[in-house]
This record gives structure tokens, C-alpha cells and sequence, in this order.
């Protein structure tokens, strides 16, 4: 099980400035290991879903070049103080992590 | 993102028996496309055929796209990217690094009230573009930057 995502979210003015930390190890698949000269598999989360309030807003695709332990940060308008941001991930061994936290 | 769905598209396979299951009203368009990930696109070696395969080749140059990355990155494995689409009702920005071997990073889909606006950290494998491209009333913009990079993020 991965461990749990790092999510600040912040009310500036109209708008949530949400900003998370994932916890992924993000394998390209294209390194060679040091000492047996073999590929490392791929291993990188491959989908991500975030609603806010119930209501989706943001859905992203990613390859294994998005870096280790990946950031990702966005805004959503009209949001409120409060409201739930609810982020999961699913990566391409069918690994997933779904996080939470409320808009402050 | 229900188990249920999942299971579904998976055993679905073929485009058609979604397509008709969209008809049928089981599935929204825009959830369909979101749950499957783009293997075309993703896999795909050169930047021209990466665009071809989120459906944006011939994407216009615009100037209303704000790319943020330093000039110079000393480590490509962590190179910080942030995009701001200044076109109205922006609905997707890919990033792409030209000379990467499999060119697309990522992909976002806005939707309800999410702004044109995305940061996060890429690798890059040596000095190259980053292209970016904007959906945004059906039409698709693009811009690029290059970033110089000293030591490459993929492979020791």
C-alpha cells in the first residue's frame, strides 16, 4: 500500500489553490539497474481524479516522466472553505491511493 | 472512479461495445475518455505523432499560454513546469518534452470550475522543448519553451 498524499488546499479569494504531494517511486522503465544491466520495470501512476465538492475537476493522464514522488498543483474557481477535495490515483500495476482533506 | 466502471471498460475491450454502451446512456462521453489511459499517445516516440494521438496536430501557436520553467535545469530527473492558459475555458493541457523518448508527460482535463492553470515536476533526458498544448473550445494551441538541461533525469 503507498503511502498517503500530502494535500494543502487554501482559499484565495473566489479561487482553491490546491496543492498535492504524492508518494510514488515513478519508473520510467527505460533505466537499466546499475549492477545487472537489466530494464527496471515501469512502474508510474498512470491516472489521476480529483473532486471537489462532490463534483470532478480535474482528471489527468501521466507517463513516467512526471518526477518522483510527484507535485501537482491547481486552482479551481468557485470553490468554498470547507468543501472536500478528494484526490486518488491509479498506477499501471493497479496499485491506487485515495486522499482527502478540506479547503481551508 | 467506481470498481465497477473499471471492470466494465476493462472487459468491454473493443471501442464499439463502448461506444454503443454511450449511446445507451450508461456512460457519460467525457468519463470514457477519461478512464482509459492513453497508451497511442503515451507510447508513442516523436512529438508529432504524441500530438497526433490527443487529437492535436495542427495545434496554432499562441501566445496566450504561460510556460514556467527554468532556463537552465541542473538535475533533469526533478525539472519544475508550470502552465497558464490564458485562453478562455481552457479544457486540457498536455505537457510534452520534445526530445524524451516517449515525448508526452501528462495529460489534464478540467472540468467544473478548474482554472487553465497546472504545476508540477517533469523529467527531461537532455536540453529540449517543452511543448505545451491547450484545449479549448474544440480548437487546440500550443507553445514551447526550451529548457536546458546539465545532467539528464532518465537513466544514470
Amino acid at each position: 500500500m503507498a503511502e498517503p498524499m500530502k494535500i494543502r488546499a487554501q482559499m484565495q479569494g473566489d479561487t482553491a489553490d490546491i496543492k498535492v504531494l504524492m508518494n510514488h517511486i515513478m519508473e520510467t522503465g527505460l533505466r537499466k539497474d546499475a549492477k545487472t544491466g537489466q530494464l527496471i520495470p515501469a512502474h508510474h501512476i498512470q491516472t489521476i481524479n480529483v473532486t471537489v465538492g462532490g463534483k470532478v475537476v480535474l482528471d489527468a493522464q501521466w507517463s513516467g516522466a512526471i518526477a518522483k514522488n510527484p507535485f501537482l498543483g491547481f486552482k479551481v474557481k468557485g470553490a468554498k472553505a470547507g468543501d472536500k477535495v478528494v484526490i486518488n490515483w491509479v498506477d499501471n500495476k493497479g496499485d491506487k491511493r485515495t486522499d482527502e482533506a478540506a479547503i481551508s | 472512479m467506481n470498481q465497477l466502471r473499471r471492470t466494465f471498460l476493462k472487459s468491454a475491450g473493443a471501442a464499439g461495445t463502448v461506444a454503443m454502451a454511450v449511446a445507451a446512456g450508461l456512460l457519460k462521453p467525457g468519463q470514457v475518455l477519461a478512464a482509459e489511459w492513453n497508451k497511442n499517445a503515451f507510447e508513442a516516440k516523436n512529438l508529432a505523432d504524441a500530438m497526433k494521438g490527443i487529437n492535436a496536430a495542427g495545434a496554432a501557436k499562441s501566445a496566450d499560454i504561460l510556460i514556467k520553467a527554468p532556463e537552465i535545469a541542473e538535475n533533469g530527473a526533478v525539472v519544475p513546469v508550470e502552465v497558464t492558459s490564458k485562453i478562455a475555458a481552457t479544457t486540457d493541457i498536455a505537457i510534452f518534452v520534445d526530445q524524451n523518448v516517449n515525448p508526452l508527460i501528462a495529460d489534464f482535463n478540467f472540468q467544473n470550475g478548474a482554472e487553465g492553470y497546472v504545476s508540477t515536476r517533469i523529467k527531461m533526458a537532455k536540453t529540449s522543448n517543452v511543448t505545451v498544448v491547450v484545449k479549448a473550445g474544440g480548437k487546440s494551441y500550443m507553445t514551447a519553451k526550451e529548457v536546458k538541461v546539465t545532467i539528464g533525469g532518465c537513466g544514470g
